[in-house]
């Protein structure tokens, strides 16, 4: 095994096209627990942990978010709540701390709390290699499968990108603490007003993220009945209705973590929660 | 093997590592530096806390051949810390520790919360020591210890 640290994303990337096969380390909080526990050996570690070129975040009407932005940071200076909220269950400060959006999407799990919210943002991601320069893969791309990003050997996360999408976001995440817990189901939900645009996403209720797409056509015309500038008042029959929809789109397994029916009937409560919380902030 | 060399401390110390080795194993195993503890090796118990460029991290998480230029502090660093022996004296005064294992690891974590929150709330307490587990004391004596150690900053 070697460890290289390269002192610019240039000088990475250099060493990235030399060997594809090296295997990045960011915040250390996935690969170090592997290597810790024999599951990983890789020959060739290439840390991108201090490039200071990964941790420009800014933060306007076009968010652009550095792969080395850690939870920390995104608490800090991000204006979307949905994200806000993930970056604060995650972990503990030690592991926000270290942990990035970067080995987030690097790591590609269905539990990974970034990636329900990069789903709803109809986020971008950029990648990036000496070979074939920057790529642009839109989020409904990036899961092949459960861990399995869209990377191509030798390519490195760069950024994630999305539009600021207003107020009208949530995030929600069951599980048995509020700190230090892998998400059992978790559900992300903006309603972008200015854009029109409803989305429902869906983190370990499969093996990848999943939108409800029946339910975002639901709210959608439940919204444009009202108007989209104005807040939405719910009843009863309309919550139950679209916490259907939404526990429909999921298709949970049974594990460790819970069965496949506690995690459906969640996520049927998450979702009324969310299109409450969505519909009142306008 | 390879040569790794890091600021700890304060000063510059230098090894022979395994490339593959922790922040955590370097520097108990081959600095000596026996406070930080080891217990799950897998950022859950914050047993092996230590500040990383002044930030809390586990010690566990962090390569060590990848660690160098920064400045890394452990709780023997803390020695002569103000705000750390506040809080080691409101610690023993309040029955924050039994066995101790989790007790640097606290330590860490309370000095850091306290830096920059003197009267931190009870839930701003819970979640700044959310990474850090303690088997013993049930927790009540340690939050104690952090009002004790942040009245004792006044
Ligand atoms: C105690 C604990 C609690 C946790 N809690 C949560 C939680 O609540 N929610 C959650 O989602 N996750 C959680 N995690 C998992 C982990 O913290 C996150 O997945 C985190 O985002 C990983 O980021 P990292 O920078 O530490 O990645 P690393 O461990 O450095 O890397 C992870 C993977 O991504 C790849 N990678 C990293 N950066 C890039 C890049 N820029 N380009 C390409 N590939 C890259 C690496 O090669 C590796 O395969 C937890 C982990 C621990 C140890
Ligand atoms: S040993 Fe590092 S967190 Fe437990
Ligand atoms: S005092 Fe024993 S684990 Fe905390």
């Amino acid at each position: 095994m070697r460890v290289s640290v390269p002192k610019s994303l240039d000088a990475a990337l250099g060493l990235l096209a030399e060997d594809p096969q090296a295997v990045v380390l960011a915040g250390g909080t996935d690969l170090m627990v592997a290597i810790n526990f024999g599951r990983a050996r890789p020959e060739h570690i290439v840390s991108i942990a201090r490039l200071a070129e990964l941790k420009e975040l800014v933060a306007g009407e076009q968010v652009l978010c550095g792969a080395g932005v850690t939870y920390t940071h995104l608490l800090q200076r991000v204006r979307d709540r949905a994200l806000v909220d993930a970056a604060r269950t995650v972990g503990s400060p030690q592991i926000r701390n270290a942990g990035t959006i970067g080995g987030n999407l690097g790591t590609c799990s269905p539990a990974g709390d970034t990636l329900p919210i990069l789903a709803a943002l109809d986020a971008t991601i950029v990648v990036v290699s000496r070979r074939s320069g920057e790529r642009r893969v839109p989020f409904s791309d990036w899961m092949r499968g459960p861990k399995q990003p869209a990377l191509e050997p030798g390519e490195l996360v760069l950024r994630a990108e999305w539009e600021e999408a207003g107020p009208a976001q949530a995030f929600l995440k069951a599980g048995t603490r509020n700190a230090m817990v892998i998400a059992v189901a978790s559900l992300a939900m903006v309603v972008d007003r200015a854009r029109r645009r409803v989305r429902v996403a869906l983190g370990s209720a499969g093996p990848t993220i999943i939108r409800a797409t029946a339910a975002e056509e639901m709210a959608s015309g439940l919204i444009e009945e009202v108007g989209w500038e104005r807040p939405l008042t719910l009843t009863e029959a309309a919550r139950a209705r679209f916490a259907d929809l939404v526990a429909a789109a999921a298709r949970p397994i049974d594990d460790q973590r819970g069965t496949g029916a506690y995690r459906r009937h969640v996520i049927g409560v998450m979702a009324s929660r969310a299109l409450q919380r969505t519909g009142a902030a306008a | 093997m390879t040569q790794v060399r890091l600021q700890v401390n304060g000063a510059v110390r230098e090894a022979e590592a395994w490339p593959g080795e922790s922040l955590l194993y370097f520097l108990r195993e081959r600095l000596g530096l026996f406070g930080s503890k080891n217990a799950c090796e897998q950022g859950e118990c914050g047993s092996c806390s230590v500040f990383f460029d002044g930030e809390l991290v586990c010690s566990c998480l962090v390569l060590a051949a990848a660690a160098e230029g920064a400045q890394i502090v452990t709780v023997e660093g803390l020695e002569d810390d103000p705000v750390a022996a506040r809080v080691r004296e409101a610690m023993v005064a309040a029955g924050g520790v039994q066995c101790g294992f989790c007790t640097p690891g606290f330590v860490v974590a309370m000095t850091g919360l306290l830096r920059g929150n003197r009267h931190p709330s009870d839930l701003e307490t819970r979640e700044a020591l959310s990474g850090n587990l303690c088997r013993c004391t049930g927790y009540v004596r340690i939050f104690e210890a952090v009002r004790r150690a942040g009245d004792a900053l006044e």
